[in-house]
């Protein structure tokens, strides 16, 4: 049945309309009928109309003028025109104006009956299309960089100006910093979206790993090559490059990539046809790239190619008022992941991961709380969650005496077991008494 | 009330014919079908540029018929009785303007409809005549514009002879029979009459 299929019937002739709402009446359609464009209009202010059967000639404003109008008012709507003679400039006129068809009076039945059916399949999936295609915005959304301060809102400004451009962007940060996250950012905000975004790591590869890598290759072009082969730009086409560690890249590989950057072509490793490709660069490094080009390990031109607008990240030493915000985002993350009921941080933890440096950045961060959450067995973390070098750097500087030494073991211990008196006396192989009086004579309390 | 097809012939098929269709509505329907012969005013519903008849006039021709004394019911007073369902036959090649053709034409969920065996016969698209596959094509037409007078829309399932049908092939695809689900709403259109 078609009872949620509106269609609409614009024509000067009443006979048309009535001949043509009838038919269509009996095929389940709702159907309206306008005798002119202002009827036309105010009958689309009222509801939404699916396919629109538009008469070209008409008194005041003609099918043309009116198609345009429609368009302004619903973009998806299917026009269908009707002309009482066809001629080859009214089909092509119809058409380029973005009609889905035109048909000629009298319409032979059985192709207006598929005529209509085509315009509602096209509909569909045009709507099926651009649903998927909001559902692949959702799913190109890079995993969010989360933060607060001054200086990642200034990185989210600079992802917004370069994204809409197709300027080569060069990301810097040291390790850990998530380059790779704001490449995607980038890209998933770009008019590229809908296409890949190839990452390739260059400092994992060899040398001639990362060319054939690169450019693919053609079947015998070296020794194992039994099949052709596309390379990251063959698939980056019409997407992103995203080359990670640009800065461990060979000499002779600078050269052939700056080469496909300035002509965008290349051909494959062992072959002779140009491949053309289309592609934006994002490259990211964590080197020092202006010592390389004065040491001579990476080549001037090709850093100036690259460093067209650099987005740097700054460590996460330097924000540290993010750091409770990642902090919770990665126990919600793991929390789902693991199906673990964990879902706060006590004070003194977070103090500990907030004084903390962190020379690996978020990565580090996320790894210390991924494991704080393995080994964690209450709904809290504490700091003898945390990986065993941060909570030692945190306690206050030992006066080297035994006395202190065993006061500091003590309380790790106690920590480490929960308050657990069993546990933790056996693992201090003392008995439980002697353990009660050690609490007593520290001051310890359980928290 | 209980709804009554009258089938008016006014084509050249004779009316001994006609009784077996009627009798295959009825048993389908399972209401009470007549037939009986008519005069309509062909030449009102002749378009000369198109050599082809306007079935809406003809529609609105039969809607405006006059007491007619051999049958003993009048076409005004139809419109005072929605249990009554007319259908004309005719042999001439019906038309509605904004389409080149039609093989018949009918009033949604209202008295009356005609079908035209123009199309139907195989003498049309120069095959040889075959007399059984014209009356059962017939069958399926007027059961098909009848279903449209009580209200049925056209269907999608295949084999269902609610399914609309452009080319006369697609008519000797479906069944004289409505599908289920086509058949649920006529009963209850019945009932509800």
């Amino acid at each position: 049945m078609n009872e949620h299929i509106a269609l609409l019937i614009v024509d000067d002739e009443q006979i048309v309309r009535d001949s043509l709402t009838k038919w269509f009446r009996e095929d389940g359609y709702i159907v309206g009928a306008a005798a002119n464009a202002a009827e036309a209009l105010r009958l689309l202010q009222e509801q939404r109309w699916h396919i629109i059967l538009l008469d070209i000639k008409m008194p005041g404003m003609d099918g043309m003028e009116l198609q345009q109008r429609i368009r302004d008012i619903d973009a998806h709507a299917i026009i269908i025109f009707i002309t009482a003679h066809a001629s080859v400039d009214t089909a092509v006129q119809a058409l380029k104006s973005g009609a889905f068809d035109y048909i000629t009076k009298p319409i032979d039945p059985d192709h207006l009956s598929h005529l209509v059916a085509n315009a509602i399949k096209q509909r569909a999936l045009a709507m099926e299309n651009l649903k998927l295609k909001e559902q692949v915005v959702e799913f190109s959304k890079p995993d969010e960089i989360i933060g607060d301060s001054s200086q990642i809102k200034k990185v989210f400004e600079m992802i917004k100006t370069v994204a809409g451009t197709d300027t080569t962007v060069m990301i810097r940060g040291e390790s850990g910093t998530g380059k790779e996250l704001i490449a995607r950012a980038i890209h998933a905000n770009s008019q590229r979206r809908y296409f890949p975004i190839v990452t390739i790591n260059c400092g994992a590869l060899p040398e001639g790993v990362l060319e054939s890598e690169l450019f693919g290759h053609e079947r015998g072009a070296f020794t194992g090559a039994q099949y052709r082969r596309k390379g990251k730009l063959e698939l980056a086409d019409g997407g992103t490059l995203f080359l990670d560690e640009v800065g461990n890249i060979d000499m002779k590989t600078q050269m052939d990539l700056l080469r496909v950057i300035e002509t965008k072509q290349f051909t494959r490793v062992g072959g002779n046809e140009t491949i053309k490709v289309d592609f934006r660069i994002i490259c990211a490094t964590n080197k020092d790239l202006e010592l390389a080009v004065k040491q001579g390990s990476f080549r001037e031109d090709f850093y100036y190619r690259l460093n067209v607008f650099t987005v740097s990240i700054p460590p996460l030493r330097e924000r540290k008022s993010d750091i409770p915000l990642l902090v919770n985002y990665f126990v919600n993350k793991h929390k789902r992941a693991m199906g673990k009921e964990i879902s706060s941080v006590s004070p003194e933890a977070m103090d500990i991961l907030v004084q903390y440096d962190w020379p690996g950045n978020v990565r580090e961060l996320e790894n210390a709380m991924e494991r704080a959450m393995v080994v964690g067995k209450s709904c809290t973390i504490i700091p003898a969650d945390l990986p065993f070098q941060l909570s030692e750097r945190n306690n206050e500087p030992s006066s080297g005496s035994l006395a202190d030494m065993e006061k500091r073991h003590i309380a790790r211990v106690l920590e480490e077991q929960r308050w657990n008196i069993t546990h933790s006396a056996d693992v201090l192989q003392i008995d439980r008494v002697t353990l009660y009086n050690k609490i007593a004579k520290y001051g310890f309390r359980k928290p | 009330m209980t709804p009554a097809v009258h089938i008016l012939n006014a084509s050249s098929l004779p009316l001994a014919e006609l009784e077996s269709v009627a009798e295959t509505i009825r048993q389908l329907l399972r209401i009470p079908v007549s037939v009986e012969q008519h005069r309509l005013e062909l030449e009102r519903a002749y378009d000369s540029s198109r050599i082809q008849y306007n079935s809406s006039v003809l529609l609105a021709q039969l809607l405006s018929t006059q007491s007619n004394p051999t049958t003993g019911f009048a076409g005004r007073e139809l419109h005072s009785r929605p249990d009554r369902k007319l259908i004309a036959i005719v042999d001439v090649d019906l038309y509605i303007p904004v389409l080149t053709f039609v093989f018949g034409e009918a009033q949604l969920e209202g008295t009356a409809a005609i079908v035209s065996t123009h199309r139907l016969s195989n003498a049309f698209y120069g095959v040889e005549e075959n007399r059984s596959l014209l009356l059962e094509r017939l069958t399926k037409e007027l059961v098909h514009e009848l279903g449209h007078t009580f209200g049925l829309f056209h269907c999608k399932q295949f084999e269902c002879v609610m399914r609309s049908s452009t080319y006369v092939e697609e008519i000797d695809l479906k069944k004289a029979e409505m599908c289920k689900n086509c058949s649920r709403i006529l009963l209850e259109k019945l009932h509800d009459g």
